[in-house]
């Protein structure tokens, strides 16, 4: 039973790792939490379903072709909406976010309607049996792709002259110009990224659970952004460790409690990280100059 | 701020306490009646299926001229509001229906949404008559709530009764949604009627409205060996129930009650959903004459076929208009006092028998099971 | 005639018309409902300006507050005290302490966090507030809270609003209230002229709690039912844009807001599900054009008294 839940809450963390890893990134280079960004997940999914649907495209080319759609879509909301507002008071900004989420919410329930839609089935599902536990191929894929991209953005951050740059613009925004980094272009391809691997995991939702309704990224959005601030908010291994976290907490809680105290205890441990590690887990606290 | 923005502020105030007076200003020459449905939400094509019967019960009765109240003809008008799903809502929705002073409400349809707008319906005296709603707390102990359902006192025992008998198993399992008052109530009844016949109900496992992941859950009903799997859970959850059951190797019978019957679960459910069965409270394809014209005059006009919602609130308007017409008043005490006579209701969905006193109608039900992914009458269970 | 006594008539005026339509039922109920909610939303509204906007926190948490307000006071209306109206305001006091004090209980731990970290704690807050009150059995659960009479009218709404208006409009131009702006300036220089920060914060916070329980309980006295569900995120992030709406820092901004926002969701109605599409789009197009939102910083005339109004004319 633990080995078939330990596959379960790997599925669903890699699931929260993804997302969260949007929000770090976007807060390190912006200091912005970017409430918008569970809904970029559920656009995701319903990018993928359109593609399957009206386009009848494979998943080999729904995944990439979802992932830089998306990408754009992060893209543009920056250019757009937050931009504008990287002088105002930090208030306003956060406003504006939880206003692109609201309206990403609701224009796709308005052009797709209130009912809840059936994900397609593009990978044919493969039971896997061993002994007493069953695995789907769908679990292992989800894991193992996720674990790849994971491991790509790792390697683009440490290794990359992009990813360079995108550390320092995360260590301090005022001077890193000097150093000939075009602040404006890391900050729409940290966007593009973030929105890019939000929108995989919505395909992975997709896949996993095939019912998608438009409000499907609210509760998901939280979750992995406290998946975020747990692993340390702007910390790009602090999002995915937070998430594996999250993902298991939450799969054990309803394996052994009753699932209505799921959110209860998911909450409490953030709290009581945050009070041992204020920073989260991997977070540096920032000093405050006088 | 500039005098200009201070002026085009207050215009744009006004403008809009204007445009709510003006919404609230009564026609006084109609008959106002609210339907409070899910036309958001996890469930909105319940929520459709009523407004639309709702809407045709009213033409119908419009084209024949309305209905003769206080000594004038006057024309039904339908006040819909969307209670997105929301029991907060459903119970604002019924609030707003009481300001403004509708004849009465027909809806909420999920009971998760009716109980609470029965309850400010009670208090506020205003008439309300569910749709869909079974469960039988709705009505108990109170004097304007009706509805044109079963309850599931009587599914339950109908679900258990076909389980044991038709299905002959012994060890059932439930997986309901603790925290929507529907299925909680009928998992209890269920569960009480089946160890009564004499089988074992060997897994009750719960979840919260929302979960998709029910694996924790499966496997303890799959380590409990059960025979059969009832879900008494809504049409969007239960194809996600269904195929994680089969995932971890659930292979016995899966067997639900009447939140399956939308065809949309067809849909959403696809290949998974058939030889299964559930209970509900019609079968178009084993209709009565009335029910035939029903359901031609609905698909005329909306393109298809009724589902029992549509068809349980062409009823509800059924029962209310009878009683307008009988009193001649729109005053809700006197159509109250009507209905309260109801005795015997021809309806759509069969006929309703209501004793005095009791807001919930004595019927039949269906058992439809799914094949060639279709709703096939397969029987029908008398009270 | 002296601003104050004019004021003081027309306050008076107000809460005569507001109590003779009560007795003799003259408003049109739906109005009156609207009007109701209105002043519920300037006390939340109010009530959350005196932490976000004076003293420059970024609390997500106030829905919490507005729950254990709305059940405590249920509570009490419905299991402790006798079923009379005259009651009520016993009630409603009672849940607006319990209110205060899970805002006690919170402030002082949380206020060793700063910015970012209050917000992402405060909404911890309310997913657990949330939780345990689905969990509890006293309550109804899931299901709800069922039984609630109807005791808000609109003389104890146009109270309590009138009430939660002065005494916040009291606060901030008070000694206490320079500290709360001070806080809100420059924490570590108001340290050093001693205002005492960590009271500063802490009392700040439990008063705007305290009020929002009384929202709370007005709340689930008029629509008779409340369940955990009514006061998730969704409900904080509501009252978050009535204050951003309006301008954070000016109490008729608060009002404003509260105001336009219930009005125009109303009132757009017929605009279906479409009026949640324009709506945030209008959001944003404020935010970035007029950040400071629709009063941009500037407070009411009537609300500055005499010594700070350097405007005036003597």
């Amino acid at each position: 039973m633990i080995v078939q839940q330990a596959l379960n809450a790997l599925q669903l963390g890699s699931i929260y790792a993804l997302i969260a890893l949007g929000y770090s990134m976007v807060y390190g280079v912006l200091r912005l939490i970017n409430f918008a960004h569970g809904d970029i997940f559920m656009i995701g999914s319903y990018a993928a379903l359109f593609l399957a649907v009206y386009l009848n495209m494979p998943i080999a080319l729904i995944l990439p072709l979802a992932f830089c759609a998306v990408g754009l879509l992060g893209v543009t909301i920056e250019r757009l909406a937050y931009r504008p507002l990287r002088t105002a008071p930090r208030a306003s900004a956060v406003i504006t976010a939880l206003g692109v989420g609201l309206f990403l919410e609701t224009i796709t329930l308005a052009v797709v309607g209130p009912e809840p839609k059936k994900f397609p089935a593009l990978i044919d599902l493969n039971i896997i049996t061993i002994g007493a536990f069953t695995a789907t191929n769908i679990q292992i894929i989800i894991i193992a792709v996720s674990i790849a991209l994971m491991t790509a953005l790792d390697r683009l951050i440490a290794k990359t002259k992009t990813g360079m740059a995108m550390r320092a613009l995360s260590w301090d925004k005022t001077y890193a110009p000097l150093f000939g980094i075009n602040v404006d272009k890391i900050i729409s391809f940290t966007f593009a990224i973030g929105a890019g691997l939000a929108a995989v995991a919505g395909i992975f939702v997709g896949l996993a659970y095939p019912i998608i309704d438009p409000y499907m990224g609210i509760i998901v959005g939280w979750k992995a952004f406290v998946s975020a601030v747990i692993g340390g908010i702007g910390n790009v291994k602090g999002a995915v460790v937070g998430g594996f976290l999250l993902g298991a907490v939450e799969i054990l809680s309803a394996a052994f409690l009753p699932s209505t105290y799921k959110d209860m205890i998911v909450f409490g441990l953030l709290l009581i990280i945050l009070l041992f590690r204020p920073s989260g887990l991997f977070g540096v606290p920032v000093q405050k100059k006088v | 701020m500039g005098i200009h923005m201070k002026q085009k502020l207050i215009v744009a105030v006004l403008i809009c306490i204007g445009i709510t007076v003006f919404s609230s200003c009564k026609d006084s020459n109609v008959i106002s009646i609210g339907v409070n449905a899910e036309l958001t939400g996890s469930i909105p094509v319940a929520g459709k299926s009523c407004v639309n019967a709702a809407k045709m019960a009213a033409a119908e009765i419009n084209d024949q001229g309305g209905i003769a109240v206080d000594g004038k003809t006057m024309r039904v008008e339908i006040l819909a509001e969307d209670n997105e799903d929301k029991a907060e809502s459903a119970a604002a929705v019924a609030q707003k229906f009481v300001s403004k002073g509708v004849v009465a409400m027909i809806g909420p349809n999920a009971s998760r949404n009716a109980v609470p707008a029965a309850i400010v319906a009670e208090s506020n005296k205003l008439i309300m008559i569910s749709p869909w709603s079974t469960i039988p707390k709705l009505t108990e102990k109170k004097k304007y709530i009706y509805r044109s359902c079963f309850t599931d006192d009587f599914q339950g025992v109908v679900v258990s009764s076909f389980i044991y008998k038709k299905l002959k198993a012994r060890r059932a399992a439930v997986l309901f949604d603790i925290t929507s008052e529907y299925n909680k109530g009928i998992a209890e009844v269920f569960k009480a009627e089946f160890i009564k016949a004499g089988g074992a109900v060997t897994a009750f496992e719960s979840y919260s409205t929302g979960d998709k992941d029910f694996s924790a859950q499966l496997s303890k009903i799959k380590a409990s060996r059960a025979d059969v799997l009832f879900l008494p859970n809504y049409y969007n959850e239960v194809p996600l129930q269904i195929q994680q059951a089969r995932q971890q190797g659930l292979k016995g019978m899966i067997v639900g009650s009447d939140s399956w019957g939308s065809e949309e679960i067809l849909t959403l459910g696809k290949d998974i959903m058939n030889g299964l069965y559930f209970t509900t409270h019609y079968a178009p394809d084993m209709a009565t004459e009335k029910a035939k014209k029903f359901i031609a005059d609905y698909e005329a006009k909306y393109g298809a076929k009724p589902d029992d919602v549509a068809a349980l609130t062409y009823d509800a308007f059924g029962m209310l208009f009878e009683s307008v017409k009988k009193a001649k008043s729109r005053n809700p005490e006197n159509v109250l006092a009507e209905l309260s006579k109801l005795s015997n209701f021809p309806g759509v969905t069969g006929t309703m028998k209501f004793s005095s006193g009791s807001g919930s109608p004595v019927k039949s039900a269906v058992v439809i099971q799914i094949r060639d992914n279709a709703f096939k009458y397969y029987d029908t269970v008398n009270p | 005639m002296p601003r104050k006594i004019s004021m003081g008539l027309l306050l008076v005026a107000g809460f005569a018309a507001a109590f003779v339509c009560d007795t003799f039922n003259l408003a049109d109920q739906y109005l009156a409902q609207i009007i109701m909610y209105i002043g519920i939303n300037v006390i939340l509204t109010v009530s959350l300006n005196l932490v976000n906007g004076y003293m420059g926190e970024f609390s997500v948490g106030h829905a919490a507050f507005m729950a254990v307000g709305a059940y405590a006071a249920s509570f009490f209306s419905v299991s402790v005290f006798p079923q009379n109206p005259a009651f009520f305001p016993l009630s409603l006091f009672a849940g607006g302490i319990c209110a205060a004090f899970l805002g006690f209980m919170i402030a002082v731990p949380a206020f060793r966090a700063r910015d970012d970290y209050l917000a992402i704690i405060t909404l911890a807050l309310i997913m657990i507030t949330k939780s345990v009150l689905e969990n509890l059995p006293w309550f109804g659960g899931p299901q709800g809270y069922h039984g609630i009479q109807k005791y808000t009218n609109l003389s104890g709404v146009y109270l309590c609003t009138i009430a939660s208006i002065m005494v916040i409009r009291n606060i901030v131009y008070s000694n206490f209230g320079r500290g709360i702006i001070a806080v809100r300036d420059d924490e570590v220089a108001a340290n050093l002229v001693s205002v005492d920060t960590k009271q500063v914060k802490i009392l700040a916070f439990v008063i705007s709690s305290f009020f929002a329980g009384i929202a709370g309980g007005l709340f689930a006295h008029l629509i008779q039912f409340i369940n955990p569900r009514t006061f998730s995120i969704l409900k904080s992030t509501d009252i978050l844009l009535m204050l951003y709406l309006g301008g954070s820092g000016t109490i008729i901004g608060s009002i404003l807001g509260a105001a336009i926002w219930t009005v125009l969701i109303e009132a757009l109605r017929f605009l279906g599900i479409w009026r949640f599409v324009f709506a945030p789009v209008a959001l944003v197009m404020l935010m970035i054009y007029r950040p400071l939102g629709i009063m941009g910083g500037r407070e009411w005339r009537l609300f500055i008294p005499k010594e700070n109004d350097h405007g005036r004319k003597k």
